[in-house]
């Protein structure tokens, strides 16, 4: 299981405002090679392709080992950009990277065989059949052992499902299977860390469900899992920490359930819901019972629940529940809404729908 | 986790090998590949078909003019010839026109299809992957030239005797010598062609588009041929990396002529040294963005 962090895991802006750095170790007495208790931790990285505009801007990302991390960001924010970075696959205009501990991409053939990655999709060679694609990026990984290859190779194509399209060209793969087969060739050895930039692009339900379940497993083998993705409930179900960039910024990071009660500023009980076909009693009886901000639409009402600063402690939900069915409600529906994570990327990155220029 | 690091970390000095490996199947079992090799196996073939449609028409053979490629007067007398002939039709075009499509598309290609990405956060590093792929080129000169040279020896033998070889100056020597000379030729013949590879396989870092490496590469050859043969431009022919290439019939002499082989391996070299370290200049700095 991921281990569970102690204390306060440092949300927003982690390292201002004398807040303590996250330890690094460094170089420990001896050579040491360092502990290393982030997967991946940046400061100030910042990427400014050619003509200029910064597309990452002054990043200080800092991912736990062992947690399930969402990274979030509408599109052109810069996500694609900072995993780049992290894979050496282009420089970084200034700041650093440190990945499982070593800088990258100085590091880079140290640290890459133990990072399984998946980067702006899958890309394959259309010629040859899905097996064949995923003996050749072995091939080129120095730390794979060719006597293995193939129960490798096999194993990795059942995990994602494609044992019985193996054979097939992967120019007559779906756009799924294709992701799928890049899902493969991430898993073909264990990996400390995986790197999945939108890995359920194109799936199908049961795709989703099982790149769900399979980020589970992995991370409960310890594995630390980066993961990008626009489709937030996909994140809230499977992420333990989560960060979200705007315009190359990074606009918070923290645990998941840290995030929602900080950034929408709501850590109390959350909104009750009733749904009844009698709206207006049930307005009544909620207020004096305490809720706020009470909205009627249709047969749904909901309000606020008191905050439990006046000594006798939240309302029991039972006894609203009680009191409703008391005065003559009739109660369809009843229960409390959390805050989700569709709500925080919201309110961070604003409503609209354009692309930032 | 310390003992599975044991297990993954052993030092593997062979790996590079098993990745050349890779790239030299990937690379001739695409279509693409065999097809230039089909087209350089037929050219022989043509060649010999049409000098015994020739000859068959005009009566006795060797007075047919002389005009046409080298050595095509004397294929009616030894079927060996058609391998010389052959080469000398093929090397300004054909042979170094698929070289270019090969070294051209080598890193473009990839970069194109996202594969290099892939191969790169493997982690294949960079300057093995380009050592590995200007390898791959190179065994495609090599197969390419013995593609033609076969055929044209299977075509030849099949439609005209064989024997003794008479050479440029004059001298015979026996069809097995004559044999060894063909391979030597052949072998000569893909070396002239190392330097244009490096030029291909710089091309091919410049873009990500494997069309456009293939297309300026093949280019950029017709362009330095054209050059070569416009006479107010002398002063600078000998740098030019097609200058010597005929240059390999010189092994038909008897004593060969070194000078120009030499001059032809020596200008190889410099291309290669020179393309070569531009091509690892820019694609170990690239920002690799396909
Ligand atoms: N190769 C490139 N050259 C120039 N600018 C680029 C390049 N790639 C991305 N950008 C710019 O960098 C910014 C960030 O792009 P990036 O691909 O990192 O966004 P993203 O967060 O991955 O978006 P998405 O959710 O759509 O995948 C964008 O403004 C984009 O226009
Ligand atoms: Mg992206």
């Amino acid at each position: 299981m991921p281990p569970a962090r102690a204390g306060r895991w440092p949300v927003a802006q982690p390292y201002d405002m004398g807040e303590p750095m996250p330890q690094q170790p460094a170089t420990g007495p001896g050579g040491m090679p360092p502990a290393g208790e982030w997967a991946i931790e940046t400061r100030g990285l910042t990427k400014a392709y050619r003509g200029g505009q910064l597309a990452v801007d002054g990043l200080d990302l800092v991912v736990p080992r062992g947690s399930v991390f969402g990274f979030l960001g509408p599109n052109g924010s810069g996500k694609t950009t900072t995993i780049r970075m992290l894979m050496g696959l282009i420089d970084a205009t200034a700041g650093s990277a440190r990945v499982l501990g070593q800088p990258m991409p100085a590091a880079g053939r140290r640290v890459l065989p133990k990072v399984g990655a998946l980067i702006e999709g899958p890309a394959l060679y259309g010629y040859l059949s899905g097996r064949e694609n995923l003996r050749r990026f072995d091939a080129a990984d120095p730390d794979a052992d060719p006597r293995t290859r193939d129960a490798r190779v096999d194993r990795a194509l059942e995990r994602v499902g494609l044992g019985a399209a193996a054979s097939k060209k992967a120019r007559a793969y779906s756009l799924g299977m294709k992701q799928r087969l890049g899902l493969a060739a991430a898993l073909l050895q264990p990996r400390e860390l995986l790197v999945l930039d939108e890995p359920t692009n194109g799936l199908d339900p049961q795709g989703m469900r099982e790149i769900r379940a399979l980020v589970r497993e992995l991370a409960a083998d310890g594995t630390t899992v980066f993961l990008s993705s626009h489709l937030l409930d996909e994140i809230e179900q499977v992420c333990t920490h989560a960060a979200v960039m705007a315009r190359g910024r990074l606009i918070t990071q923290g645990t998941v359930a840290d995030l929602s009660a900080t950034v929408l500023g709501s850590p109390g009980p959350g909104r009750l819901t009733v749904t009844t076909p009698d709206p207006a009693d049930a307005v009544r009886v909620l207020k004096e019972h305490g809720l706020t901000g009470l909205q009627t639409t249709d047969d749904r009402v909901t309000g606020e629940l008191p905050e439990a600063d006046d000594g006798t402690g939240p309302p029991e939900l039972a006894d609203i529940n009680a009191a409703l069915v008391h005065a003559g409600v009739r109660v369809r529906g009843f229960g409390t809404e959390r805050a989700t994570l569709e709500d925080v990327f919201v309110q961070l990155t604003g409503e609209g729908f354009d692309v930032a220029g | 986790m310390s003992q599975a690091e044991g297990v993954l970390r052993r030092p593997r000095p062979l790996w590079s090998l098993g990745l050349l490996r890779s790239e030299i199947t990937t690379t001739f079992r695409r279509w693409r590949t065999l097809a230039l090799l089909a087209v350089l196996a037929g050219v022989p073939v043509l060649v010999g078909i049409a000098v015994k449609i020739e000859t068959g028409d005009g009566g006795p053979g060797g007075g047919g003019g002389q005009g046409g490629p080298a050595f095509i007067s004397q294929v009616t007398h030894n079927g060996l010839f058609l391998v010389f002939t052959s080469l000398a039709v093929t090397l300004p075009f054909f042979l170094p026109m698929s070289i270019g499509v090969i070294a051209g598309d080598s890193l473009a290609g990839e970069a194109h299809g996202g594969t290099l990405r892939y191969l790169l956060v493997a982690p294949a590093g960079r300057t093995r992957l380009l050592l590995v792929k200007y390898a791959t080129t190179l065994t495609f000169c090599l197969v390419a030239t013995l593609v033609v040279a076969l055929s044209a020896l299977a075509t030849g033998a099949l439609l005209f005797p064989l024997g003794e070889v008479t050479l440029l100056s004059g001298t015979s020597i026996s069809f097995g010598e004559g044999l060894l000379r063909a391979l030597a030729i052949a072998v000569v013949v893909a070396l002239s062609l190392i330097g244009l590879a490096a030029v291909g396989l710089f091309v091919s870092t410049l873009t990500s588009s494997g069309i456009a490496a293939m297309a300026t590469t093949v280019g950029l050859l017709i362009t330095v041929q054209i050059l070569d043969t416009i006479p107010q431009l002398s002063a600078v022919q000998p740098y030019l990396f097609p200058h010597y290439w005929l240059s390999f019939a010189d092994l038909l002499r008897d004593p060969v002529y070194w000078d120009q082989l030499q001059k032809n391996l020596g200008l190889q070299a410099l291309y290669a040294a020179v393309f070569g370290s531009a091509a690892w200049a820019r694609f170990t700095t690239r920002d690799i963005t396909a």
